[in-house]
């Protein structure tokens, strides 16, 4: 009579398009509420993403700033009133500046570069007068120490440099730019050609092909210290270029300075590479720690946040979970749902928090004049940690509404 | 009746509830109900009637007994089965109707599907056949804010209907409308038992258990068959 053949019986079920049609219905039912709830992820997430966000970018800027080529390059310079002080002879570099840093250990190569004020006379490369063409231009010179072209790393194209003999007794010879060579329409230098500078002739005795430093050699006519402070009036050198070694920077800008000017060592004006090490320290110290606590805090708040509106939805809800139950659900699947929609919500805070996080690093890095840089693993993780901080918060109440006995819950009413 | 199983059978079915004294709220009971059958439970507050939808609505457990529903033997289901068997076998309708606010009645009659093990296909068609069933065919967008209470319960039995239970278990279905309302569900569950469908009422109003072909009066945990009046057991 009573049915003996007992069959195996088919438990509900809850698909997860219908979970998340659920969820979905749950969180939009209440789109205030639910942006309210999730506030305090979105800023946790936010500031986490940002915090990180802004560490790299600075990070990678110093790396962008660390190039070689700064980092070994040391420049000294007399004090600013420059005029003033060729009057009263204080504190000019001496010629041999070049030569007194280059006995200093770490030093690679030092010279100096002085631009000679030539009063607007012109620089023609044959004293014809050609009526047909422009045959005279402006070209800057420029007083240098033999030196220098090894400091500036200066590639030539054709000929040779200018050395110390010529410096001492003031040859009347000149290296040109490739600017000036072109201008000047010089390509080789075989015969010594000449080059005049007003009534003056100069002997071209080579022509560059590049500079690392200093393009303004490009195009100048240089000229050894020596012919210009015998027949430009030059004084005394304007700027000091020194190569260093890695890492000596710091101490040759010291003792930099006391070689050039050991009375007053300090009114020279001696520019050092920015040193990476203490930058990227200052930058990461300042940022990091405090804005990951300030992230992690507010993760915190928004979590309970979450937990804390769950709970009061839970309550809140009694009817609809008894009367779930009495559709079918079992207290698994209400569970489920309770944790899938804190979960969701979630993940859209990691996600919202996560574009606010991104658009605060790319505005910091706009008003510093920065490149953005993010961790391309940072956008995805981010929404997956706001919704693991669902998930967590969710755990309680989801466990509340599971445990809801179906009868009490239909009483209530709905 | 045929060789079908019946729908409902208990046998020496008891609830008590732990306590001092434990509190009998259902005394040992056996009860059938055939498929088509409609069966008014009949009983004043406290008589244990609200045990007994519990029981049959395998919302609750029995102390003691045993409780076939469609031949299966529902003490030895786990939980998940048990929600299993209710999903498929147990149409609900609630005194306060239970509908969810945020939703429109064709999502709410659509709720009743979403735990149903098996082929869920199709289920918006059932649904809006179900809507159109209790005559709400032209308000399957209407939110139940917008409802009329006579129309808030009409929802109620499309869910309950919708899955082809069965047994609809109605609990004071009428408890929360007029009684011009009333009258029109009650028209309604004829027209639910002339199609053939099991229907288990439970109720104190005697308009209501009027209208079923068989009464069970429950008083103090005790139920009794009954075809006459309120003297019987008063």
């Amino acid at each position: 009579m009573s049915a003996a053949n007992q069959t195996t019986v088919a438990r509900s079920t809850l698909s997860i398009r219908d979970l998340l049609n659920e969820a979905t219905i749950a969180l939009t039912a209440r789109p205030a509420r639910t942006i309210m709830t999730a506030l305090g992820t979105v800023l946790g997430v936010a500031a986490l993403v940002a915090t990180l966000g802004l560490a790299k970018t600075a990070g990678s800027q110093i790396v962008s700033r660390f190039n070689e080529l700064e980092a070994t390059q040391v420049t000294v310079k007399p004090p600013r009133d420059r005029g003033n002080a060729r009057n009263r002879q204080v504190n000019v570099i001496p010629w041999d500046a070049g030569d007194r840093l280059e006995r200093l250990n770490g030093v690679v190569a030092a010279g100096t570069k002085s631009d000679v004020d030539v009063g607007g006379v012109f620089a023609r490369s044959v004293p014809v007068v050609d009526p047909l063409g422009q045959t005279e231009f402006q070209i800057p010179v420029i007083a240098v120490s033999p030196g220098l072209f090894d400091a500036v790393r200066a590639e030539l194209s054709t000929g040779r440099t200018f050395d110390e003999g010529h410096n001492a007794r003031g040859d009347a010879v000149a290296v040109l730019g490739p600017g000036a060579a072109r201008r000047l329409n010089l390509s080789r230098v075989g015969n010594s050609p000449a080059i005049f500078l007003g009534e003056e002739s100069l002997a071209v005795v080579g022509i560059l092909r590049d500079v690392s430093r200093q393009p303004d050699l490009l195009n100048a006519i240089i000229v050894p210290n020596g012919y210009a402070a015998e027949r430009m009036g030059l004084v005394a050198p304007t700027e000091v270029l020194i190569e260093v070694d890695i890492g000596a920077a710091e101490l040759i800008g010291t003792q930099a300075a006391i070689a050039l000017a050991p009375n007053q060592p300090d009114q020279l004006r001696v520019s050092l590479p920015p040193s990476p090490a203490r930058v990227r320290s200052s930058v990461q110290s300042d940022v990091n720690s405090l804005f990951l606590i300030l992230g992690g805090v507010s993760l915190l708040v928004g979590a309970i946040g979450i937990a804390n509106v769950t709970l009061v939805s839970v309550l809140e809800r009694t009817g609809e979970i008894g009367l779930r139950r009495a559709l079918g659900a079992s207290r698994r699947h209400i569970a489920t749902q309770f944790l899938f929609e804190s979960a969701a919500l979630g993940a859209l805070a990691g996600l919202l928090g996560t574009s606010l996080g991104i658009l605060t690093v790319v505005a910091v890095s706009i008003t510093k004049e920065w490149s953005p840089v993010l961790d391309p693993w940072l956008p995805f993780a981010a929404p997956v940690l706001g919704a693991l901080i669902g998930l967590l918060a969710g755990t309680y109440p989801a466990w509340k509404a599971s445990a809801t006995e179906p009868i009490a819950a239909l009483r209530s009413g709905g | 009746m045929s060789n079908l199983p019946p729908v409902v059978e208990l046998i020496d079915v008891s609830r008590s509830f732990p306590g001092t004294p434990p509190v009998e709220a259902l005394q040992p009971t056996n009860l059938r109900i055939n498929k088509g059958d409609y069966v008014a439970i009949v009983g004043p507050s406290g008589s244990g009637k609200s045990t007994l939808l519990h029981i049959l609505g395998l919302l609750d457990y029995p102390t003691d007994g045993t409780y076939f529903l469609d031949g299966i033997d529902t003490s030895h289901l786990s939980e998940p089965e048990r929600a299993g068997v209710r999903s498929v076998g147990i149409g609900f309708v609630f005194q306060s109707f239970h509908l969810l606010n945020h939703r429109t009645a064709l999502e709410n009659v659509m709720l009743a599907e979403i735990y149903r093990p098996g082929g869920q296909s199709e289920r918006r068609e059932r649904s809006v056949a179900a809507l159109q069933q209790v005559g709400l065919g032209h308000r399957v967008d209407a939110f139940p804010t917008t409802l009329s209470g006579g129309e808030k319960q009409r929802v109620a039995v499309a869910r309950a209907l919708v899955g082809k239970p069965s047994l609809l278990l109605a609990d004071e279905p009428t408890g929360n409308l007029d009684s011009v309302t009333s009258a029109q569900i009650l028209d309604m569950f004829d027209d639910l038992h002339a199609l053939g469908i099991t229907l288990a009422v439970i109720t104190h109003d005697d308009d209501v258990s009027g209208r079923a072909e068989r009464r069970v009066a429950i008083r103090d945990g005790v139920l009794s068959e009954y075809a006459g009046t309120d003297e019987v057991w008063a």
